[in-house]
């Protein structure tokens, strides 16, 4: 009987003691990186290994199925291929981006970083987030490969979202469709500035969006493409977002908003291409210049 | 000892699971919850003390893989787990009822949480709406899961504790 006391009341210290390691740790994760660097190690080494298998196989039973693309050699060049169609589209959308640049600016300021030679690095998507609320996803490269934080990342010349945790062999990508995403970006054609937003409502709809955008004199048609702003100090300029599928003028006549639809398919993203080079340094290079 | 080992490995198993195989099973972008069924069910089966570590460490597996605040999850499932153990009185191995009632209770309370803490607190409103295509639909199919999961956990433990009895009585 006694010994069942003393039971409860170690349980009851436990609770305490863990309540407060938890909250301790959530106060030092919000401060600084420290507990999170060795707990994404251990991570390193458990759970990513095992997840890259599981994805393996996974990848090996689509093979199965794939009845036209069974040679292992065939696959490997298509993927190849795949990446540098991917990569030349960006770059095709990036000449046309840098057409309209020079057309508005009449080589007025000489921007002339040119986005299409970005170096890329190809990745796994190898697990997703274990919940239903939030759309991240980690891939099966890391700081070992030359990732980190804040860099983009695309699919299929989209933008696909930001890594926001590196980790020596895999990190973790926040998703342009997640709920607490917010990306500042442009019409191709006018340049007119807006806010794009995750929302968790639309997710199933493979729709984001949009909001903020001036209520001007320039028209913006369903069909209209969104790419990445200049002003956004993350995202690089130019990255297509999605295309225009609805837009109205908000109630305070000042501002429109509406949706777009993604240009990259989120249900289906095996492969990603992580741009290695980061804003910041872009910015760095333009001032450098100047 | 070797509980803590098998119960690790579970844990370690359920996350692969529910990060991989189970994202791809998703209906309707919607995945069960396959710690929280960990949890509840050691809080129960084996008291609060088993239900607050177990939920601890599911927690923590969650923070790294998903959110921003290391500990944010690991409090969370812990106090789960420790309320889910004051039920371990009214626990009997034959009855399937009262844990299917005590894991959807623990996953409801989950989602509302989650809900609370993560999205009404950034002013997402529309709570008919995530009622309606988060929570319930995470808790339907987290039932359906319990259903295959939980005879498992239970033969596990009633194997271990059959291991402790036998070793337990060497002694006397």
């Amino acid at each position: 009987m006694r010994k069942k006391k003393q039971n409860s009341l170690a349980s009851k210290y436990w609770l305490l003691i863990l309540s407060g390691v938890c909250l301790l740790l959530m106060g030092i994760s919000l401060i600084s990186d420290k507990i999170n660097g060795p707990l994404r190690i251990f991570a390193n080494y458990t759970v990513v290994p095992m997840q890259k298998g599981i994805n393996q196989i996974g990848m090996f039973l689509t093979d199965i199925t794939d009845n036209f693309e069974t040679l292992q050699l065939t696959r490997k060049e298509k993927e190849a291929l795949q990446e540098k169609v991917d990569e030349l589209t960006l770059e095709n959308k990036m000449l046309q981006q840098e057409k309209y640049e020079l057309e508005r600016l009449q080589e007025l300021y000489k921007l002339d970083s040119n986005y299409a030679d970005y170096e890329k690095v190809g990745a796994h998507v190898i697990g997703k987030d274990p919940g239903n609320w939030f759309s991240t996803f980690t891939i099966d490269k890391g700081s070992d490969d030359g990732l980190a934080v804040d860099m983009n990342v695309i699919a299929g010349s989209g933008l696909v979202g930001i890594i926001t945790e590196v980790a020596p062999g895999w990190s973790r990508v926040r998703s342009i469709i997640d709920d607490s995403s917010n990306i500042s970006a442009m019409t191709l054609s006018t340049l007119d500035t807006c806010i794009v937003k995750g929302d968790l409502k639309l997710m199933n709809d493979g729709k984001i969006k949009f909001e903020q955008l001036e209520n001007n004199k320039n028209e913006i048609a369903v069909g209209e493409e969104i790419v990445t702003s200049h002003i956004s100090d993350k995202y690089l300029q130019g990255i297509t977002i999605g295309v225009v599928s609805d837009i109205k003028v908000d109630s305070n006549n000042l501002t429109r908003s509406g949706y777009l639809t993604p240009v990259v398919d989120f249900k289906h993203l095996h492969e990603v291409l992580v741009i290695t080079t980061l804003k910041e340094d872009v910015t760095k290079e333009i001032k450098e210049v100047k | 000892m070797k509980r803590k080992i098998v119960t690790g490995c579970l844990i370690f198993f359920c996350f692969l699971l529910q990060t991989t195989i189970f994202q791809t099973l998703a209906l309707a972008s919607i995945a069960p919850n396959l710690m929280i069924i960990l949890t509840a069910s050691f809080g129960f089966m084996r008291g609060k003390k088993s239900g607050m570590f177990v939920g601890f460490f599911c927690g923590l597996f969650m923070d790294v893989f998903s959110g921003n605040l290391i500990g944010f999850y690991a409090l969370l499932y812990m106090v789960i787990g420790y309320l889910n153990g004051f039920f371990r009185r009214l626990f009997y191995a034959e009855d399937i009822k009262l844990p299917l009632i005590l894991i959807s209770g623990s996953e409801f309370v989950y989602g509302m949480l989650i809900y609370l803490l993560l999205f009404l607190l950034r002013s997402r409103f529309d709570f008919p709406y995530y009622l309606g295509n988060v929570i319930l639909p995470e808790l339907i199919y987290t039932i359906l899961v319990t259903l295959i999961l939980y005879p498992i956990i239970l033969t596990l433990n009633r194997r271990l504790e059959a291991e402790e009895k036998r070793s337990a009585g060497k002694f006397v």
